[in-house]
């Protein structure tokens, strides 16, 4: 059986426990085309007027008189399912009926207009939900408080006597009561004198809840609108090829070539690029660029290659390091001579592919941008198009569209940038689009990393030292931002310096060595990057000791009662310990990212020629609470397959100082006859912080898929990607 | 000029012939729902049917196709009823959906050729890309759109 499961949990009191059904899948949504009882989006997302609407209570809500509401959401929808967990966190507060909830954008421009009153408007590092949480609460809070209000001064009433379910306040003692339809002019009127108190987790009855998500509908039939879809009248279309070698500029480019060409409006030479112009459609642009042979300058960096920065950064495994964690004495302990290991892993440079290539849509007028864009924070995009264009961000109009994909990329606004450059210079409308190739070439990538591991074992076969140290570049030069001195930056040891288990002598250190490649979030950045490392280091010393991986995990994480809760659910549920075929084999692998925890447990076939398969994935996942256990599912079975790419084929080759994959063909994605079955357990346990949903999952399934082909073959793989190595029987 | 039926109107289209249809979809007639993932048909977000089969419109020039019946994702039903859309709902499959006007369009054509079929038949058959990992809840999709087919 297949599909989602739901372990409750005791402060999960309310929670409507949806069964996985025979086919796996919650029964909701049954009966489509849609469930009368669920909220709705247009299909195209954004607020077409300046981020205004009639009947505002707040910036937040918007209550008509036949009681539909409107519901703003302030961060991006890129398939993670924020555009309903937030504004259902709203609905669990307000007290109003989800059936008349329609959800839009909130406005960036209007942001800037009223003092940020919708706070940050990213969605990164699986912060949408949790970092949003309070918020919600409180937007709904404050309004169900103020309509109470409206109501109890209609009647005349203590409002202490009122309450509010469903869209209707009522008070009890004299029966009557009033729809928010009928309060909402008042209630608009009404400032509290404080806050209302949000509630408790416990005190929910509405979250969690497996809902479908508001945005799935308009995916079925075409209508959903992207970044892509933007359409302008009098909009002209272009296509680009940036320098292949980042930080290289444009020396000159022959556009004799296109002299005469139908359609063509311009030929757009930037900084670092060049750009080409069409009247009629992009494929005329795209096609006119494939004949320009541009000259770069592209410096020293034209002479790197993959091979010259692998050897650079294992050279530099012996500099000194900085230090993230230094427990007990790691050097004593090396000395007392007990069993040691060591090892060297390498990950690769990853590029993030998302669906939907990256582009950008402007109209740029001499006192109005309007730019329209899927982007990871609309805010950002904002700020960017405003210093791009000279305009006062007041002036600026960021409509975000549904994201065809994110996973960290799009957040670096280069396209927006690039799409003002080309419309000043053509003084129309544009559309700007990348093509795979530039989407992949020009990408900023998840960091090339080598980890140096040494270790010793005591007596009973667990480790009693452990250094971990890692060369690899760091993303936040990449993005601009300067740590000061002396601070270690955190993604460069994520996934080893917070790993739980208990080694009394332990130390994770790190170096940064940058190159001219430009490095960026990916989708669970540090953590994906080391988790592989780590946790195929921990299975070597396991099986060199004659211990099961699972139980070393067990004995390692003795004292942390939540980690082995979700180590425990992927091993019996994944059937850690049965007999499997020849040829066969399980591995498992845990980590934390974004205050959850995440395991799992892959199981593996290899064919005697070295192909891989796949064929289940258990995931136990603790996101400690819930909105929609249905979308936190979705993204479990997402990273699973995400990482999985990657595991198996993801790699950029760096060659004269360029990206060498470009399209699906040379950077291959695992399609749907690749696909494992996977069984996701979800088992949040609560406590102070609510942990990520969109990321967690991503990085055990590597170590959890090398550990299994070790299972199956005894060949252990100490780098990415799994495709590198030869695997068929009788190899080395 | 070169005459297409898209979704049931006559379109006539005054383009160069190597023209992928895709473009022409898209940025001509104005139907978006088709989408550009690769342009060299790998990744299927730009499947659309062309007299019935499932093609992938980017490598599709449109010289070759006077007098041909085109479907788009917006074509396939009226109103998301057709039992691949609802199935889809049923199973919330897409995630940043970019990639499913492709994967319904695909699944479409798939299930009148294959109307029981089995999970062999899906992997050989359904190859395109999703970015967001959707293929498990994809799979499924499949399987009740053709019971659904079969009520
Ligand atoms: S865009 Fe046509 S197959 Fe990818
Ligand atoms: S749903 Fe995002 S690529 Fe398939």
């Amino acid at each position: 059986m297949h599909g989602t499961h739901v372990t409750p949990t005791v402060s999960r009191r309310h929670f409507i426990l949806t069964a996985a059904t025979a086919a796996g899948g919650f029964m909701i949504g049954i009966g489509a085309p849609r469930a009368a009882h669920a909220g709705t989006v247009p299909a195209q997302p954004w607020n077409d007027d300046n981020g205004y609407a009639p009947n505002e209570i707040d910036a937040w809500i918007a209550i008509d008189p036949d009681d539909s509401i409107l519901i703003r959401y302030q961060r991006s929808e890129m398939g993670q399912g924020s555009m309903t967990a937030l504004p259902m966190m709203i609905t669990e507060e307000l007290q109003c009926d989800w059936s008349k909830v329609r959800i839009e954008y909130a406005s960036a421009n209007r942001n800037i207009r009223e003092k940020k009153v919708y706070g940050a408007m990213f969605s990164h590092g699986s912060q949408s939900v949790r970092a949003s949480q309070k918020m919600m609460q409180q937007v709904g809070a404050s309004a169900r408080e103020r309509l109470i209000a409206a109501a109890a001064a209609r009647w005349n009433v203590p409002a202490s006597e009122c309450s509010a379910a469903q869209s209707v306040v009522t008070h009890k003692p004299s029966g009557q009561s009033l729809r928010y339809g009928e309060l909402a002019a008042d209630a608009a009127k009404i400032t509290l004198s404080a806050e209302p108190a949000i509630k408790t987790p416990a005190q929910f009855t509405f979250i969690p809840r497996p809902l479908p998500r508001v945005d799935v509908v308009h995916k079925t039939d075409g209508s959903a609108k992207f970044g892509m879809d933007a359409q302008v009248p009098g909009m002209v279309f272009a296509a680009i090829t940036a320098c292949p070698v980042p930080g290289g500029k444009l020396k000159s480019v022959d556009e004799s070539v296109l002299a005469g060409a139908p359609g063509i409006l311009k030929v757009v030479k930037l900084d670092n690029a060049v750009a080409v112009v069409a009247t009629d459609t992009y494929w005329r642009a795209k096609r006119a660029l494939s004949r320009l042979q541009p000259e770069w300058d592209t410096g020293e960096a034209g002479k790197v290659d993959s091979e010259q920065l692998s050897k650079m950064y294992r050279a530099a495994l012996d500099e000194p390091m900085q230090t993230a964690r230094n427990d007990g004495n790691v050097d004593q302990a090396f000395s007392g001579g007990a069993k040691t290991f060591e090892a060297i892993y390498e990950t690769p440079y990853l590029s993030h592919s998302p669906m939907e290539p990256m582009n950008a849509t402007v109209n740029l007028q001499p006192d109005r941008l309007d730019v329209w864009v899927g982007t990871q924070d609309a805010g950002e995009a904002l700020e960017a198009a405003a210093k791009a264009s000279g305009l006062q961000p007041e002036q600026v109009y960021v409509h975000n569209g549904f994201i065809g994909g994110g996973f960290g990329r799009r957040d670096a606004n280069d396209e927006v940038k690039q799409a003002i450059a080309i419309a000043k210079a053509v003084q129309r409308p544009v559309k700007l689009v990348w093509t795979r190739e530039e989407d992949t070439r020009q990408d900023k990538f998840r960091p090339h990393a080598v980890v140096a591991f040494k270790a010793a074992t005591g007596p009973d076969g667990l480790p009693t030292a452990w250094s971990m140290r890692v060369v690899t570049s760091s993303i936040l030069a990449s993005v601009g931002v300067k740590l000061p001195p002396g601070k270690i930056e955190p993604q460069t040891v994520a996934g080893l310096a917070d790993n739980g288990y208990n080694v009394p002598n332990m130390r994770v250190q790190s170096l940064v060595k940058n190159t001219h490649l430009p490095v960026w979030f990916w989708r669970a950045p540090g953590v994906n990057q080391h988790t592989f490392a780590i946790e195929s280091f921990l299975d070597e010393m396991a099986v060199a000791n004659g211990i099961d991986p699972y139980q070393m995990r067990r004995k390692l994480l003795a004292n942390k009662p939540d980690w082995l809760k979700v180590l425990d659910a992927a091993a019996e549920k994944g059937d850690w310990g049965k007999p499997l075929p020849q040829g066969s084999g399980r591995g498992i692998a845990i980590c934390t990212d974004c205050d959850s925890l995440c395991a799992e447990v892959a199981e593996v076939t290899v064919k005697p020629d070295g192909q891989v398969k796949v064929n289940r994935v258990t995931v136990a996942l603790d996101t400690r609470y819930m909105v929609n256990p249905l979308t936190i599912a979705e993204q479990a079975e997402g990273s699973v397959i995400y990482n999985l790419s990657a595991a198996l084929y993801g790699k950029i080759t760096i060659k004269d100082g360029a990206a060498v994959q470009g399209n699906f063909d040379t950077y291959r994605m695992v399609r749907l006859a690749e696909a494992p079955k996977i069984d996701v357990y979800l088992m949040p346990s609560g406590g102070k912080v609510w942990g990520g949903a969109g990321e967690p999952a991503t990085p055990p399934i590597a170590a959890a898929v090398a550990n299994a082909i070790f299972a199956a073959t005894g060949k252990r793989l100490r780098s990415l990607p799994i495709s590198d190595h030869d695997l068929s029987s009788g190899s080395a | 000029m070169i005459t297409i039926q898209v979704n049931g109107s006559p379109r006539q289209i005054d383009l160069e012939p190597d023209t992928p249809l895709l473009w022409v979809l898209r940025d001509v007639i104005g139907l978006t729902g088709t989408k550009f993932g690769c342009g060299i048909a790998q990744c299927g977000a730009c499947t659309v049917h062309i007299d019935g089969k499932p093609m992938r419109s980017c490598s599709v020039p449109i010289g070759a196709l006077n007098g041909a019946k085109v479907t788009t994702i917006e074509g396939l039903s009226p109103d998301n009823s057709h039992p691949v859309q609802r199935a889809w709902i049923a199973e919330d499959v897409p995630q940043c959906g970019y990639c499913q006007s492709g994967q319904i369009m695909a699944a479409a054509a798939f299930l009148k050729e294959f109307p029981s079929p089995t999970d062999a038949d899906i992997d050989a058959n359904i190859t395109n890309i999703c970015r967001c990992g959707t293929y498990e809840r994809l799979r499924r999709a499949i399987h009740r759109a053709a019971d659904m087919m079969k009520a």
